[in-house]
């Protein structure tokens, strides 16, 4: 919301740069920096051999590919828009996605602030050059199989999606419904493990946040499931 | 025949066009009625939430006196200048033409309660099988001698959204390097209890950002202590040295009235001159209310926990400022978290669909300078005796600008996302 007017929206960049193959950054960037870089990508993000889809899209085989085209991802309506009209990952798209996504895509529910240091871009972007060369498992929106992790009980039971509809009022005053996000993170159609470790991630400090302890302090396994299960259901917009 | 703007037909046009010389709300539908009086952040929530989630099944009707809401949060952003007066300004049309709810533009005079119908100012009466109130407060103007709503044209209280908010704008950046500002602040119970020191935050800031700090803002307090009160004392002692002074009833002594042709507030201890003097008098649920006999000696109306619904009347709920909420404090928040409670056993009741146990929350945010931003907050469940805390949560002193900035942030997330949580999307 109030990030619009700190840089250059992509559109504006020159043709000339986005249709260079080499980075329009200058300086070939460090891999080795660019994994560490990545941490801060790898909540919503797997690359590498057997990445899966989670809260984002898996990030293999990404230079070359079209915006929004993982089948079976639930992309934002604004993320398709784009690929349909030609946007293609190459380093410059990068670049200028992860400096700010919401000035280059407005109305993304990618809930990254941007990444401002353009060096650190440069090491990212050098990074997943390297690691998206590998494969997705088969079927990358499948969800992972249960392991014996936080929150396995809450994802064991068949959610009420009623019951998750009526809890769910209380969140949407904070996280809109259509999936936007200025301030505050989009949480829908995420897939239900991602959802289910992060509630339990609030609700037991390993994330700190005074709101979101709040928020899920008092609810139980069947509350979470019931959650789990109703906003993994709903489509961005 | 009632002044029925065009809109008022919402989206039953298409059925009405073989009747339209009688208004969409008083056609028998065969549906189930559900009306709701007041388009704020109560009344639209709730007029949403049913007609969203009953479909076809119910007719939603909203009645409101006003054609635009300008929203009371936010306010003193706009104030301070980090918004503007349009950007806090919201219309009904997206829950007409998206939800099918039928808007009555009209000023409900009464609620016949024997007949089940609303009665409107200008004549027609809207019947309803449930009927939601969530009018907000009214003034006791009387609660500050001398105040009245005369006297609010110059020492406005814009503690209602709209022409005061202007108004008040207009005096402050009148306001020299020099002069003085006096808030006379109200008693509990109120609508959002950290409003009035937030508002003084942003009075300084924009006095600050001028460089008028010569100029001094003074607080006369019915109240002993005040929301956030230490959190706020810390930025003002930050961000504005000098400039705030908060007296309680133990150092003033009393609040003897105002002065409104002299901008004189007299207390016990001392007569305050002010140059802008924002007058915020007590308050009670708004008027319809107590005319429908829905509150009691308090000055609210009492409600059941679990559901929201009046102690005085089966057939009807409310929510917001105008209710006893219990630990909930009276904010928009609060307002938005009652109305989907009373919205889902509102549809209980005429549709039969599911009805879940209570759950409420709230949080509010407070801006005291430039990205330092702080919240409180808690979550609420009916019990039979009252809408009863569970936890809570409050910004600490001494926090990083870092966690201040993002906190501020938030509160711009939550701004959007409770707007179009009331006005649809
Ligand atoms: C300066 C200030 C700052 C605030 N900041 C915050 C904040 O940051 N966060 C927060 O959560 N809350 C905040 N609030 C509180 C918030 O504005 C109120 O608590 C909230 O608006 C209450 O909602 P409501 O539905 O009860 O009443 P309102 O929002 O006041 O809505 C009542 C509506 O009913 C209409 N109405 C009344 N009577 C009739 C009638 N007889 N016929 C037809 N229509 C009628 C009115 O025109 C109005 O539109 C703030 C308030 C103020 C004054
Ligand atoms: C909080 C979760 C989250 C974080 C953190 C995050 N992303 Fe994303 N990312 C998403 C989501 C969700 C989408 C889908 C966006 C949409 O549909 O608008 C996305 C989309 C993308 C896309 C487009 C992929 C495609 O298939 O078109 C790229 C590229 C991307 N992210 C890279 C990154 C990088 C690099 C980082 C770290 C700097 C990052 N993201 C951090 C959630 C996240
Ligand atoms: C008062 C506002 C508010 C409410 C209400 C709220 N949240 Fe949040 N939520 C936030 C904020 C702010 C964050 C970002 C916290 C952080 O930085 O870790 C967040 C983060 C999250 C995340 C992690 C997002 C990410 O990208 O990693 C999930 C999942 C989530 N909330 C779910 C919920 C659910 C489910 C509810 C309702 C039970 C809810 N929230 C209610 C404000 C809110």
């Amino acid at each position: 919301m109030q990030t619009g007017t700190r840089r250059t929206p992509w559109m504006a960049v020159p043709v000339a740069i986005l249709l260079a193959t080499s980075p329009a950054f200058s300086g070939e960037g460090d891999p080795l920096k660019g994994e560490k870089a990545f941490k801060a990508c790898k909540a919503c993000h797997k690359v590498g051999a057997g990445a899966r889809n989670g809260v984002g899209p898996h990030l293999d085989g990404l230079f070359g590919r079209a915006a929004g085209s993982l089948k079976g991802f639930k992309y934002s309506k604004a993320m398709l828009a784009h690929g349909e009209d030609g946007l293609v990952w190459d380093e410059a798209a990068l670049d200028a996605y992860i400096a700010d996504p919401r000035v280059m895509i407005p109305g993304t529910r990618m809930s990254f602030r941007g990444m401002e240091d353009e060096a650190t871009r440069a090491d990212l972007i050098a990074y997943l050059k390297q690691a998206s060369v590998h494969n997705p498992v088969e079927n990358p929106s499948a969800e992972a199989p249960l392991r014996a992790e936080m929150g396995a009980a809450a994802l064991a039971i068949e959610g009420d999606r009623d019951y998750g509809a009526y809890l769910a009022t209380e969140c949407v005053t904070c996280h809109q419904i259509t999936g936007q996000t200025n301030g505050i993170p989009s949480i829908v159609g995420w897939p239900k493990p991602d959802f289910v470790r992060a509630l339990f991630e609030y609700k037991t400090n390993v994330r700190e946040h005074q709101v979101m302890k709040l928020m899920t302090v008092n609810l139980g396994n069947e509350e979470i499931a019931a959650l789990a299960e109703y906003f993994s259901s709903l489509d961005p917009q | 025949m009632p002044k029925l703007t065009r809109r008022a037909f919402g989206l039953v046009a298409g059925a009405a066009a073989a009747n339209l010389a009688m208004p969409a709300y008083l056609r028998a539908q065969g549906k189930p009625r559900a009306v709701v009086v007041g388009g704020g952040a109560g009344g639209a929530t709730a007029a949403r939430y049913m007609a969203k989630d009953a479909g076809d099944e119910l007719d939603v009707t909203l009645i409101e006196a006003n054609p635009k809401y300008t929203t009371c949060f936010f306010s003193n952003l706009y104030l301070g200048d980090f918004r503007t007066f349009d950007s806090i300004t919201h219309g009904y049309n997206t829950l007409q033409s998206n939800y099918g709810i039928t808007l009555v533009n009209g000023f409900a005079e009464a609620i016949d309660r024997d007949a089940n119908e609303v009665v409107m100012a200008d004549g027609p009466r809207v019947p309803y099988d449930r009927l939601l109130v969530s009018p907000g407060i009214d003034f006791i103007w009387d609660s500050v001698p001398g105040y009245s709503e005369e006297a609010s044209e110059i020492m406005p209280h814009s503690w209602k959204g709209g022409a005061q908010t202007k108004l008040l704008k207009s005096k402050l950046d009148a306001v020299e390097d020099g002069q003085q500002i006096v808030m006379v602040a109200p008693p509990n119970p109120f609508r959002c209890p950290p409003g009035p020191y937030e508002r003084v935050s942003m009075f300084a800031h924009v006095l600050k950002a001028k460089g008028h700090t010569d100029s001094r803002i003074v607080i006369i307090d019915p109240k002993p202590t005040f929301s956030k009160q230490g959190l706020f004392e810390e930025g003002w002692e930050k961000h504005y040295p000098g400039m705030v002074e908060w007296y309680g009833p133990d150092v003033h002594g009393g609040i003897v009235g105002v002065d409104p042709s002299t901008g004189e507030v007299e207390t016990d201890l001392d007569t305050f001159q002010g140059d802008l003097v924002n007058v915020i008098p007590a308050q009670k649920a708004g008027n319809i209310a107590h005319v429908a006999g829905l509150a009691n000696e308090t000055g609210f109306c009492p409600i059941d926990p679990h559901s929201m619904r009046s102690k005085m009347d089966d057939n009807i709920f409310v929510v917001g400022d105008a209710c006893i909420p219990g630990d909930m404090p009276k904010s928009a928040f609060s307002a938005n978290s009652q109305a989907k409670v009373a919205a889902m056993a509102i549809r209980g009741d005429l549709v039969g669909s599911r009805v879940f146990p209570a759950k409420y929350s709230n949080t509010c945010w407070s801006l005291i300078e430039t990205d330092d931003g702080v919240k409180v907050g808690a979550q609420y469940v009916g019990t039979d005796e009252k809408i009863s805390s569970t936890s809570k949560f409050i910004s600490q002193t001494g926090e990083d600008a870092g966690t201040r900035k993002a906190t501020y942030e938030e509160s711009l997330g939550w701004y959007s996302g409770i707007t179009s949580d009331i006005f649809g999307v």
